[in-house]
Protein backbone atom coordinates (compact mmCIF):
# COMPACT_ATOMS: atom_id res chain seq x y z
CA UNK A 1 0.00 0.00 0.00
CA UNK A 2 1.01 3.67 -0.74
CA UNK A 3 2.33 5.76 1.98
CA UNK A 4 0.34 9.22 2.36
CA UNK A 5 3.02 10.97 0.87
CA UNK A 6 2.57 9.17 -2.36
CA UNK A 7 -1.34 9.91 -2.63
CA UNK A 8 -2.02 12.62 -4.72
CA UNK A 9 -3.66 15.55 -3.35
CA UNK A 10 -7.35 14.94 -4.12
CA UNK A 11 -6.85 11.88 -2.54
CA UNK A 12 -5.78 13.24 0.52
CA UNK A 13 -8.16 16.29 1.07
CA UNK A 14 -10.85 13.79 0.57
CA UNK A 15 -10.30 11.48 3.71
CA UNK A 16 -8.88 14.66 5.59
CA UNK A 17 -12.23 15.57 5.07
CA UNK A 18 -13.63 12.18 5.57
CA UNK A 19 -11.59 12.48 9.18
CA UNK A 20 -10.28 9.52 8.25
CA UNK A 21 -6.27 10.84 8.49
CA UNK A 22 -5.12 14.19 9.71
CA UNK A 23 -3.10 16.44 8.51
CA UNK A 24 -0.36 15.68 11.49
CA UNK A 25 -0.50 12.15 9.40
CA UNK A 26 0.06 13.31 6.27
CA UNK A 27 3.00 15.98 7.18
CA UNK A 28 4.65 12.93 9.28
CA UNK A 29 4.31 10.48 5.82
CA UNK A 30 6.19 13.43 3.94
CA UNK A 31 8.82 14.10 7.10
CA UNK A 32 9.54 10.40 7.27
CA UNK A 33 9.83 10.29 3.51
CA UNK A 34 12.47 12.75 3.63
CA UNK A 35 14.35 11.07 6.25
CA UNK A 36 14.61 7.79 4.11
CA UNK A 37 15.80 9.49 1.21
CA UNK A 38 16.99 12.99 1.29
CA UNK A 39 20.52 11.92 2.15
CA UNK A 40 20.85 10.59 -1.31
CA UNK A 41 18.03 12.74 -3.21
CA UNK A 42 19.89 16.09 -2.19
CA UNK A 43 16.35 18.18 -2.85
CA UNK A 44 15.82 20.14 -0.07
CA UNK A 45 18.36 23.22 0.92
CA UNK A 46 16.37 23.72 4.11
CA UNK A 47 13.77 21.48 5.66
CA UNK A 48 10.90 23.13 7.92
CA UNK A 49 9.74 19.82 10.32
CA UNK A 50 8.88 22.00 13.08
CA UNK A 51 6.88 24.66 10.72
CA UNK A 52 5.10 21.84 9.09
CA UNK A 53 4.15 20.07 12.18
CA UNK A 54 2.87 23.62 13.25
CA UNK A 55 0.63 24.16 10.21
CA UNK A 56 -0.29 20.83 9.67
CA UNK A 57 -1.86 21.02 13.69
CA UNK A 58 -3.46 24.19 13.04
CA UNK A 59 -5.22 22.55 10.35
CA UNK A 60 -6.12 19.77 12.23
CA UNK A 61 -7.75 22.98 14.95
CA UNK A 62 -9.57 24.36 12.31
CA UNK A 63 -10.62 21.09 10.55
CA UNK A 64 -12.01 20.37 14.01
CA UNK A 65 -13.99 23.46 14.84
CA UNK A 66 -15.53 22.68 11.94
CA UNK A 67 -13.71 24.76 9.42
CA UNK A 68 -14.94 24.16 5.58
CA UNK A 69 -11.08 24.52 4.56
CA UNK A 70 -9.89 24.41 0.56
CA UNK A 71 -8.45 22.36 -1.56
CA UNK A 72 -4.23 23.02 -0.25
CA UNK A 73 -4.76 22.44 3.51
CA UNK A 74 -3.21 20.24 4.77
CA UNK A 75 -1.08 19.59 1.83
CA UNK A 76 2.69 19.06 2.29
CA UNK A 77 3.94 21.64 -0.04
CA UNK A 78 8.14 22.15 -1.38
CA UNK A 79 8.89 25.43 -2.35
CA UNK A 80 12.02 26.16 -4.87
CA UNK A 81 14.61 28.43 -2.97
CA UNK A 82 14.09 31.39 -5.15
CA UNK A 83 10.48 31.96 -3.19
CA UNK A 84 10.77 34.32 -0.48
CA UNK A 85 9.15 32.94 3.03
CA UNK A 86 9.13 34.88 6.37
CA UNK A 87 11.61 33.86 8.64
CA UNK A 88 12.94 31.03 6.40
CA UNK A 89 16.43 30.94 5.00
CA UNK A 90 15.93 32.33 1.15
CA UNK A 91 19.27 31.52 -0.72
CA UNK A 92 18.16 30.88 -4.53
CA UNK A 93 20.91 28.15 -4.40
CA UNK A 94 23.76 31.21 -3.95
CA UNK A 95 26.70 31.74 -2.07
CA UNK A 96 26.11 35.73 -1.92
CA UNK A 97 22.94 34.94 0.13
CA UNK A 98 23.28 32.08 2.26
CA UNK A 99 22.34 33.56 5.13
CA UNK A 100 19.51 35.99 3.86
CA UNK A 101 15.98 35.43 6.01
CA UNK A 102 13.22 37.59 3.86
CA UNK A 103 11.21 40.10 6.08
CA UNK A 104 8.29 38.83 3.76
CA UNK A 105 6.22 36.24 1.92
CA UNK A 106 6.24 35.62 -1.84
CA UNK A 107 2.54 36.09 -2.99
CA UNK A 108 2.03 32.66 -4.21
CA UNK A 109 3.24 31.22 -0.83
CA UNK A 110 1.28 33.85 1.06
CA UNK A 111 -1.92 32.53 -0.32
CA UNK A 112 -1.05 29.07 0.12
CA UNK A 113 0.01 29.57 3.68
CA UNK A 114 -3.53 31.47 4.28
CA UNK A 115 -5.38 28.34 3.61
CA UNK A 116 -3.78 26.03 5.18
CA UNK A 117 -0.87 24.75 3.33
CA UNK A 118 1.78 23.07 4.85
CA UNK A 119 5.44 23.79 4.10
CA UNK A 120 8.14 20.97 4.06
CA UNK A 121 11.08 22.74 3.11
CA UNK A 122 13.12 24.98 0.84
CA UNK A 123 14.29 22.94 -2.38
CA UNK A 124 17.61 22.99 -4.32
CA UNK A 125 17.83 24.64 -7.29
CA UNK A 126 20.63 25.97 -9.88
CA UNK A 127 22.02 29.48 -8.71
CA UNK A 128 19.31 32.14 -9.37
CA UNK A 129 17.51 29.32 -11.36
CA UNK A 130 20.25 29.92 -14.07
CA UNK A 131 20.91 26.06 -15.51
CA UNK A 132 18.99 22.77 -16.60
CA UNK A 133 20.45 20.32 -14.50
CA UNK A 134 20.42 21.82 -10.60
CA UNK A 135 24.35 21.17 -10.47
CA UNK A 136 25.23 25.36 -10.61
CA UNK A 137 23.62 25.10 -6.80
CA UNK A 138 26.74 26.20 -4.42
CA UNK A 139 25.50 23.83 -1.82
CA UNK A 140 25.21 20.36 -3.10
CA UNK A 141 23.87 18.40 -6.81
CA UNK A 142 20.82 16.94 -6.66
CA UNK A 143 19.79 13.29 -7.32
CA UNK A 144 17.96 12.32 -9.94
CA UNK A 145 15.03 9.82 -8.32
CA UNK A 146 14.56 7.85 -11.16
CA UNK A 147 18.57 6.99 -11.07
CA UNK A 148 21.03 8.55 -8.77
CA UNK A 149 23.81 9.11 -11.15
CA UNK A 150 21.81 11.69 -13.16
CA UNK A 151 20.51 14.89 -12.82
CA UNK A 152 17.29 15.81 -11.77
CA UNK A 153 16.79 18.58 -14.76
CA UNK A 154 16.87 22.63 -14.08
CA UNK A 155 17.12 24.87 -12.12
CA UNK A 156 13.52 23.31 -10.07
CA UNK A 157 15.45 20.01 -9.83
CA UNK A 158 14.74 19.99 -5.93
CA UNK A 159 11.55 20.79 -6.20
CA UNK A 160 10.46 18.02 -9.21
CA UNK A 161 12.82 15.56 -7.48
CA UNK A 162 11.13 15.92 -4.24
CA UNK A 163 7.70 15.70 -5.60
CA UNK A 164 9.07 12.42 -7.91
CA UNK A 165 10.50 11.12 -4.19
CA UNK A 166 7.59 11.63 -2.16
CA UNK A 167 9.30 14.08 -0.14
CA UNK A 168 6.32 16.61 -0.95
CA UNK A 169 2.87 16.37 -2.53
CA UNK A 170 3.65 18.90 -4.73
CA UNK A 171 5.73 21.85 -5.06
CA UNK A 172 6.36 25.68 -6.58
CA UNK A 173 8.87 26.14 -9.12
CA UNK A 174 9.86 29.16 -11.51
CA UNK A 175 10.36 28.72 -15.33
CA UNK A 176 12.58 31.13 -17.58
CA UNK A 177 13.23 29.18 -20.17
CA UNK A 178 11.80 26.18 -18.96
CA UNK A 179 13.65 25.83 -15.37
CA UNK A 180 9.69 23.98 -14.60
CA UNK A 181 9.03 21.54 -17.08
CA UNK A 182 12.17 20.38 -18.23
CA UNK A 183 13.34 18.99 -14.36
CA UNK A 184 9.14 17.85 -14.67
CA UNK A 185 9.97 15.77 -17.52
CA UNK A 186 13.28 14.11 -16.44
CA UNK A 187 11.60 13.52 -13.21
CA UNK A 188 8.16 11.71 -14.59
CA UNK A 189 6.25 14.57 -13.11
CA UNK A 190 3.49 16.55 -14.35
CA UNK A 191 4.86 20.84 -14.49
CA UNK A 192 2.39 23.47 -15.63
CA UNK A 193 3.97 26.95 -16.46
CA UNK A 194 1.03 29.03 -16.71
CA UNK A 195 0.52 32.57 -18.98
CA UNK A 196 3.24 35.07 -18.17
CA UNK A 197 1.45 37.44 -15.34
CA UNK A 198 -1.12 34.79 -14.35
CA UNK A 199 0.51 33.84 -11.02
CA UNK A 200 2.40 36.79 -8.84
CA UNK A 201 5.97 37.06 -8.64
CA UNK A 202 6.24 39.09 -5.95
CA UNK A 203 8.28 37.88 -3.59
CA UNK A 204 10.29 35.61 -6.43
CA UNK A 205 13.64 36.63 -5.96
CA UNK A 206 13.97 37.72 -10.01
CA UNK A 207 16.43 36.25 -12.59
CA UNK A 208 14.96 37.78 -15.95
CA UNK A 209 11.82 39.63 -15.42
CA UNK A 210 10.08 39.75 -18.25
CA UNK A 211 10.33 35.79 -18.96
CA UNK A 212 10.28 34.78 -15.12
CA UNK A 213 6.83 32.79 -14.06
CA UNK A 214 5.76 30.71 -11.03
CA UNK A 215 4.34 27.29 -11.91
CA UNK A 216 3.89 23.79 -10.62
CA UNK A 217 5.59 20.50 -9.76
CA UNK A 218 2.90 18.19 -8.82
CA UNK A 219 2.02 13.87 -9.83
CA UNK A 220 -0.95 14.64 -11.44
CA UNK A 221 -2.73 17.03 -14.15
CA UNK A 222 -5.64 17.14 -11.56
CA UNK A 223 -3.15 18.53 -8.46
CA UNK A 224 -1.74 21.13 -11.41
CA UNK A 225 -5.26 22.46 -11.89
CA UNK A 226 -6.00 22.41 -8.16
CA UNK A 227 -2.69 24.55 -7.28
CA UNK A 228 -3.04 26.43 -9.91
CA UNK A 229 -6.46 27.72 -8.78
CA UNK A 230 -5.03 28.11 -5.16
CA UNK A 231 -2.06 30.79 -7.05
CA UNK A 232 -3.58 32.72 -9.54
CA UNK A 233 -5.24 36.01 -9.86
CA UNK A 234 -4.49 39.62 -9.79
CA UNK A 235 -1.59 40.77 -6.82
CA UNK A 236 -1.70 44.85 -6.90
CA UNK A 237 2.24 43.94 -5.56
CA UNK A 238 2.98 42.69 -9.49
CA UNK A 239 2.49 44.99 -12.28
CA UNK A 240 2.74 42.25 -14.32
CA UNK A 241 0.10 40.47 -13.27
CA UNK A 242 -2.85 40.19 -15.23
CA UNK A 243 -6.57 41.24 -14.66
CA UNK A 244 -8.27 37.69 -14.52
CA UNK A 245 -11.09 36.55 -11.89
CA UNK A 246 -10.24 33.70 -10.40
CA UNK A 247 -11.10 30.28 -12.24
CA UNK A 248 -11.51 26.63 -10.88
CA UNK A 249 -9.02 25.23 -13.58
CA UNK A 250 -10.51 21.52 -12.31
CA UNK A 251 -14.02 22.49 -13.99
CA UNK A 252 -13.67 20.49 -17.47
CA UNK A 253 -10.74 18.94 -16.86
CA UNK A 254 -12.68 15.87 -18.28
CA UNK A 255 -14.19 16.96 -21.21
CA UNK A 256 -11.38 15.13 -23.51
CA UNK A 257 -9.74 15.87 -26.55
CA UNK A 258 -12.70 14.85 -28.85
CA UNK A 259 -12.78 17.13 -31.45
CA UNK A 260 -9.69 19.17 -30.43
CA UNK A 261 -7.11 19.74 -32.97
CA UNK A 262 -3.48 19.47 -31.69
CA UNK A 263 -0.17 20.67 -34.01
CA UNK A 264 2.86 18.34 -33.76
CA UNK A 265 5.52 21.14 -33.58
CA UNK A 266 8.29 20.63 -36.49
CA UNK A 267 11.37 19.26 -35.27
CA UNK A 268 10.19 16.66 -32.75
CA UNK A 269 11.59 13.83 -34.44
CA UNK A 270 14.59 15.70 -35.71
CA UNK A 271 18.27 14.25 -34.98
CA UNK A 272 18.67 16.15 -31.97
CA UNK A 273 16.27 14.14 -30.10
CA UNK A 274 17.04 11.42 -28.65
CA UNK A 275 15.67 8.23 -30.42
CA UNK A 276 14.15 6.94 -26.72
CA UNK A 277 12.25 10.06 -26.65
CA UNK A 278 11.26 10.29 -30.19
CA UNK A 279 9.21 6.55 -29.88
CA UNK A 280 7.55 8.01 -26.70
CA UNK A 281 6.30 10.59 -28.77
CA UNK A 282 5.04 8.84 -31.68
CA UNK A 283 2.65 6.56 -29.42
CA UNK A 284 1.70 9.61 -27.93
CA UNK A 285 0.57 11.55 -30.87
CA UNK A 286 -1.06 8.11 -32.06
CA UNK A 287 -3.30 7.84 -28.68
CA UNK A 288 -4.88 11.18 -28.87
CA UNK A 289 -5.06 10.92 -32.93
CA UNK A 290 -7.63 7.50 -31.10
CA UNK A 291 -8.83 9.72 -28.43
CA UNK A 292 -10.00 11.66 -31.55
CA UNK A 293 -7.86 14.30 -31.78
CA UNK A 294 -7.13 15.88 -35.20
CA UNK A 295 -3.16 15.52 -34.94
CA UNK A 296 -1.17 18.00 -38.04
CA UNK A 297 1.59 19.07 -38.20
CA UNK A 298 2.44 22.74 -38.09
CA UNK A 299 5.96 24.77 -37.65
CA UNK A 300 6.34 27.17 -35.31
CA UNK A 301 7.70 30.23 -37.20
CA UNK A 302 10.96 31.64 -35.92
CA UNK A 303 10.67 29.09 -33.16
CA UNK A 304 14.82 28.28 -34.17
CA UNK A 305 15.85 31.60 -33.37
CA UNK A 306 14.16 31.84 -29.82
CA UNK A 307 17.04 30.15 -28.39
CA UNK A 308 18.99 32.76 -29.19
CA UNK A 309 17.04 35.69 -28.56
CA UNK A 310 16.59 34.44 -25.35
CA UNK A 311 19.82 34.01 -24.64
CA UNK A 312 20.48 37.72 -25.37
CA UNK A 313 17.51 38.81 -23.42
CA UNK A 314 17.53 36.75 -20.11
CA UNK A 315 21.13 37.69 -19.20
CA UNK A 316 20.70 41.08 -20.03
CA UNK A 317 18.04 41.44 -17.89
CA UNK A 318 19.42 38.97 -15.32
CA UNK A 319 22.70 41.51 -15.20
CA UNK A 320 20.45 44.01 -14.44
CA UNK A 321 18.65 42.62 -11.46
CA UNK A 322 21.60 40.44 -9.74
CA UNK A 323 23.19 44.09 -9.87
CA UNK A 324 21.41 44.37 -6.07
CA UNK A 325 23.67 42.13 -4.55
CA UNK A 326 25.86 44.62 -3.52
CA UNK A 327 27.02 43.10 -0.34
CA UNK A 328 25.20 47.01 1.12
CA UNK A 329 21.56 45.58 3.07
CA UNK A 330 21.89 41.34 2.85
CA UNK A 331 23.98 39.07 2.15
CA UNK A 332 27.44 38.23 1.84
CA UNK A 333 29.98 40.63 2.01
CA UNK A 334 33.80 40.25 1.90
CA UNK A 335 36.04 41.64 3.88
CA UNK A 336 38.56 43.83 4.53
CA UNK A 337 37.94 46.27 0.92
CA UNK A 338 38.88 49.60 1.15
CA UNK A 339 36.55 51.82 -0.53
CA UNK A 340 32.94 50.63 -1.33
CA UNK A 341 33.35 49.61 -5.18
CA UNK A 342 36.12 47.09 -4.54
CA UNK A 343 34.05 45.82 -1.62
CA UNK A 344 31.13 45.16 -4.34
CA UNK A 345 33.79 43.67 -6.81
CA UNK A 346 34.93 41.19 -4.47
CA UNK A 347 31.62 40.71 -2.74
CA UNK A 348 30.31 39.55 -5.67
CA UNK A 349 33.67 37.89 -7.32
CA UNK A 350 33.15 35.51 -4.30
CA UNK A 351 29.57 35.41 -3.78
CA UNK A 352 28.59 34.08 -7.21
CA UNK A 353 29.07 30.85 -8.74
CA UNK A 354 30.79 29.83 -12.74
CA UNK A 355 26.90 29.84 -14.50
CA UNK A 356 26.15 33.05 -13.10
CA UNK A 357 28.92 35.28 -13.47
CA UNK A 358 28.88 33.97 -17.05
CA UNK A 359 25.38 35.20 -17.46
CA UNK A 360 26.05 38.50 -15.72
CA UNK A 361 29.23 39.41 -18.27
CA UNK A 362 26.84 38.00 -21.03
CA UNK A 363 24.35 40.13 -20.51
CA UNK A 364 26.57 43.30 -19.48
CA UNK A 365 28.13 43.22 -22.66
CA UNK A 366 25.20 42.33 -24.64
CA UNK A 367 23.62 45.60 -22.99
CA UNK A 368 27.01 48.06 -23.11
CA UNK A 369 27.17 51.22 -25.27
CA UNK A 370 27.64 50.06 -28.88
CA UNK A 371 25.72 46.91 -28.68
CA UNK A 372 22.56 47.33 -27.50
CA UNK A 373 20.88 47.68 -30.90
CA UNK A 374 22.56 44.66 -32.68
CA UNK A 375 21.87 42.28 -29.23
CA UNK A 376 19.20 43.19 -27.02
CA UNK A 377 17.12 45.52 -29.74
CA UNK A 378 17.45 43.09 -31.86
CA UNK A 379 16.24 39.56 -29.56
CA UNK A 380 13.41 41.90 -28.56
CA UNK A 381 12.12 41.99 -32.25
CA UNK A 382 12.32 38.23 -32.89
CA UNK A 383 10.64 37.49 -30.17
CA UNK A 384 8.00 39.68 -31.26
CA UNK A 385 8.04 37.26 -34.32
CA UNK A 386 7.75 34.20 -31.94
CA UNK A 387 4.69 35.31 -30.73
CA UNK A 388 3.54 35.96 -33.79
CA UNK A 389 4.45 31.98 -35.27
CA UNK A 390 2.54 30.54 -32.33
CA UNK A 391 -0.50 33.11 -32.53
CA UNK A 392 -0.32 31.64 -36.78
CA UNK A 393 -0.08 28.51 -35.32
CA UNK A 394 -3.05 28.93 -33.03
CA UNK A 395 -5.36 29.74 -36.11
CA UNK A 396 -5.11 26.16 -36.93
CA UNK A 397 -4.51 24.48 -33.88
CA UNK A 398 -6.38 24.46 -29.82
CA UNK A 399 -2.55 23.15 -28.76
CA UNK A 400 1.05 22.45 -30.02
CA UNK A 401 2.60 19.36 -29.18
CA UNK A 402 6.33 18.40 -28.65
CA UNK A 403 9.18 16.75 -26.72
CA UNK A 404 9.95 18.94 -22.88
CA UNK A 405 13.14 18.03 -23.27
CA UNK A 406 15.37 16.57 -26.68
CA UNK A 407 16.67 13.73 -24.21
CA UNK A 408 15.95 12.12 -20.91
CA UNK A 409 17.95 12.30 -17.78
CA UNK A 410 22.19 12.89 -18.23
CA UNK A 411 24.56 11.85 -16.17
CA UNK A 412 26.26 14.34 -13.50
CA UNK A 413 29.00 16.46 -14.74
CA UNK A 414 28.55 15.11 -18.36
CA UNK A 415 27.18 18.90 -19.29
CA UNK A 416 29.26 20.71 -16.63
CA UNK A 417 32.11 22.06 -18.83
CA UNK A 418 30.10 22.53 -22.04
CA UNK A 419 27.66 25.92 -21.54
CA UNK A 420 26.25 25.65 -24.82
CA UNK A 421 25.01 21.63 -24.45
CA UNK A 422 23.71 22.53 -21.92
CA UNK A 423 21.71 25.31 -22.75
CA UNK A 424 20.30 22.85 -25.61
CA UNK A 425 18.23 20.99 -22.99
CA UNK A 426 15.73 23.95 -22.89
CA UNK A 427 15.59 24.18 -27.01
CA UNK A 428 11.42 23.01 -26.69
CA UNK A 429 11.13 24.79 -24.01
CA UNK A 430 12.32 28.51 -24.24
CA UNK A 431 9.83 29.35 -27.36
CA UNK A 432 6.90 29.13 -24.84
CA UNK A 433 8.24 31.36 -21.78
CA UNK A 434 9.07 33.71 -24.67
CA UNK A 435 5.53 34.36 -25.60
CA UNK A 436 4.11 34.00 -22.77
CA UNK A 437 1.98 31.42 -23.11
CA UNK A 438 0.82 28.71 -21.20
CA UNK A 439 2.33 25.27 -21.45
CA UNK A 440 2.90 21.80 -19.45
CA UNK A 441 4.70 18.47 -19.32
CA UNK A 442 3.47 15.46 -18.65
CA UNK A 443 4.84 11.82 -18.26
CA UNK A 444 5.52 10.13 -21.51
CA UNK A 445 6.44 6.70 -20.72
CA UNK A 446 10.33 5.90 -19.77
CA UNK A 447 12.58 5.21 -22.43
CA UNK A 448 15.03 2.46 -22.75
CA UNK A 449 17.18 3.24 -20.13
CA UNK A 450 14.23 3.24 -17.25
CA UNK A 451 14.11 6.80 -17.54
CA UNK A 452 10.87 9.44 -18.08
CA UNK A 453 9.89 11.02 -20.92
CA UNK A 454 8.20 14.68 -20.35
CA UNK A 455 5.45 15.42 -23.40
CA UNK A 456 4.75 19.36 -24.08
CA UNK A 457 1.67 20.47 -24.97
CA UNK A 458 1.21 24.29 -25.24
CA UNK A 459 -2.44 26.55 -25.98
CA UNK A 460 -2.87 30.08 -26.31
CA UNK A 461 -2.40 32.64 -23.45
CA UNK A 462 -4.75 32.48 -20.50
CA UNK A 463 -5.92 29.50 -22.13
CA UNK A 464 -4.62 27.42 -19.34
CA UNK A 465 -8.41 25.08 -19.56
CA UNK A 466 -7.53 23.74 -22.90
CA UNK A 467 -3.94 23.16 -22.23
CA UNK A 468 -4.84 21.29 -18.79
CA UNK A 469 -7.24 19.32 -20.39
CA UNK A 470 -5.64 17.90 -23.45
CA UNK A 471 -2.96 16.71 -20.75
CA UNK A 472 -5.42 15.09 -18.12
CA UNK A 473 -7.23 13.18 -21.41
CA UNK A 474 -3.26 11.99 -22.31
CA UNK A 475 -2.60 10.98 -18.62
CA UNK A 476 -5.75 9.40 -18.25
CA UNK A 477 -5.40 7.19 -21.52
CA UNK A 478 -1.83 6.64 -20.82
CA UNK A 479 -2.07 5.45 -16.94
CA UNK A 480 1.49 6.26 -16.31
CA UNK A 481 1.74 4.62 -12.76
CA UNK A 482 5.87 3.65 -12.72
CA UNK A 483 7.49 5.34 -9.92
CA UNK A 484 11.44 5.64 -9.09
CA UNK A 485 12.93 2.25 -8.11
CA UNK A 486 14.35 4.05 -5.41
CA UNK A 487 10.83 3.85 -3.81
CA UNK A 488 10.83 0.79 -4.43
CA UNK A 489 13.95 -0.12 -1.38
CA UNK A 490 11.80 1.47 0.81
CA UNK A 491 9.48 -1.18 1.86
CA UNK B 1 33.56 33.51 -36.25
CA UNK B 2 33.74 33.73 -32.07
CA UNK B 3 33.07 36.92 -30.78
CA UNK B 4 35.89 38.70 -29.10
CA UNK B 5 35.06 40.27 -25.62
CA UNK B 6 36.82 42.74 -23.61
CA UNK B 7 36.17 41.22 -20.22
CA UNK B 8 38.21 43.46 -17.99
CA UNK B 9 36.03 45.96 -19.27
CA UNK B 10 32.54 44.12 -19.60
CA UNK B 11 33.46 42.95 -15.81
CA UNK B 12 33.95 46.46 -14.60
CA UNK B 13 31.07 47.67 -15.48
CA UNK B 14 29.45 44.61 -14.10
CA UNK B 15 31.29 45.22 -10.95
CA UNK B 16 32.48 41.65 -10.66
CA UNK B 17 35.81 40.72 -9.53
CA UNK B 18 37.25 37.86 -11.85
CA UNK B 19 40.03 35.91 -11.20
CA UNK B 20 42.86 35.80 -14.35
CA UNK B 21 42.05 32.28 -15.11
CA UNK B 22 38.22 33.06 -14.72
CA UNK B 23 39.02 35.68 -17.37
CA UNK B 24 40.43 33.55 -19.44
CA UNK B 25 37.91 31.07 -19.68
CA UNK B 26 35.00 33.46 -19.86
CA UNK B 27 36.44 34.71 -23.35
CA UNK B 28 36.60 31.46 -24.80
CA UNK B 29 33.36 30.47 -23.48
CA UNK B 30 31.28 33.53 -24.59
CA UNK B 31 32.75 33.94 -27.44
CA UNK B 32 30.70 30.39 -28.53
CA UNK B 33 27.72 31.46 -26.79
CA UNK B 34 27.77 35.14 -28.73
CA UNK B 35 28.28 32.92 -32.18
CA UNK B 36 24.82 31.13 -31.10
CA UNK B 37 23.48 34.43 -30.01
CA UNK B 38 24.24 36.88 -32.98
CA UNK B 39 22.06 34.36 -34.87
CA UNK B 40 19.25 36.80 -34.25
CA UNK B 41 21.16 39.55 -36.80
CA UNK B 42 20.41 37.02 -39.70
CA UNK B 43 16.70 37.87 -38.97
CA UNK B 44 15.34 40.60 -41.21
CA UNK B 45 13.06 42.36 -38.57
CA UNK B 46 13.83 46.24 -39.88
CA UNK B 47 9.84 47.02 -39.58
CA UNK B 48 8.92 44.43 -36.84
CA UNK B 49 8.14 46.17 -33.24
CA UNK B 50 10.19 45.07 -29.98
CA UNK B 51 8.73 43.28 -27.46
CA UNK B 52 9.65 43.71 -23.76
CA UNK B 53 6.28 41.88 -21.95
CA UNK B 54 4.29 39.01 -23.68
CA UNK B 55 1.94 40.43 -22.44
CA UNK B 56 1.37 43.76 -22.52
CA UNK B 57 0.27 46.34 -19.77
CA UNK B 58 1.06 49.90 -19.10
CA UNK B 59 0.75 53.00 -16.85
CA UNK B 60 -0.06 49.77 -13.73
CA UNK B 61 -1.24 52.10 -11.08
CA UNK B 62 -2.90 51.66 -7.47
CA UNK B 63 -5.36 53.83 -5.82
CA UNK B 64 -2.94 56.18 -3.34
CA UNK B 65 -3.33 54.96 0.11
CA UNK B 66 -1.09 54.56 2.99
CA UNK B 67 -1.06 51.00 4.06
CA UNK B 68 2.05 49.43 6.64
CA UNK B 69 5.34 49.00 5.18
CA UNK B 70 8.47 47.12 6.28
CA UNK B 71 9.77 48.44 9.69
CA UNK B 72 13.02 49.88 9.82
CA UNK B 73 14.37 47.22 12.12
CA UNK B 74 12.91 44.18 9.56
CA UNK B 75 14.96 45.83 6.65
CA UNK B 76 18.28 46.47 8.11
CA UNK B 77 17.54 43.16 9.87
CA UNK B 78 19.93 40.95 7.38
CA UNK B 79 23.07 43.84 6.36
CA UNK B 80 26.45 42.92 6.90
CA UNK B 81 27.15 45.65 8.82
CA UNK B 82 25.33 48.82 10.44
CA UNK B 83 25.79 51.42 12.81
CA UNK B 84 23.36 53.47 14.29
CA UNK B 85 20.31 51.85 12.73
CA UNK B 86 21.82 52.39 9.21
CA UNK B 87 23.39 50.29 6.38
CA UNK B 88 27.19 50.63 7.26
CA UNK B 89 29.58 50.28 3.90
CA UNK B 90 33.17 51.34 3.23
CA UNK B 91 34.37 54.72 2.45
CA UNK B 92 32.67 56.42 -0.51
CA UNK B 93 34.39 60.21 -0.67
CA UNK B 94 37.49 60.81 -1.18
CA UNK B 95 38.49 62.88 2.19
CA UNK B 96 40.16 66.11 1.83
Amino acid sequence: MADLCDLPAHELTRRLRAGEVSASDIAESCLARVDAVDERVGAFLTVTADLAREQAMAVDERLRAGEDLGAVAGIPLALKDVLATQGVTSTCGSRILHNYVPPYDATPWRRLRKNGAVLVGKTNCDEFAMGSSTENSAFHPTHNPWNLDTVPGGSSGGSAAAVAAGEAVWALGTDTGGSVRQPASLCGVVGLKPTYGLVSRYGLIAFASSLDHVGTLTRSVRDAATLLSAIAGRDPRDATSVDQDPLDYTHGLDDGVDGLKIGVVDGTFSEGVQEGVRARIREAVARLAALGAEVGEVELEHSDYAFSAYYILSPGEASSNLARYDGVRYGHRADGASDVVEMMMRTRGEGFGDEVKRRIILGTYALSAGYYDAYYGQAQKVRTLVIRGYEKAFERFDVVLSPTSPTTAFRIGERVDDPVAMYLSDIFTIPADLAGVPSISVPCGLDDAGLPVGLQFTGRALDEVTVLRVARAFELDLGFEARPPLLASLT
Amino acid sequence: MPVDIDIDHVARLARLALTDEEKDRLRVQLGLILEYAARVQEVAAEDVPPTAYAVPRSNVLRPDEPQPSLSHEDAIAGAPEVEADRFKVPRIVEQE
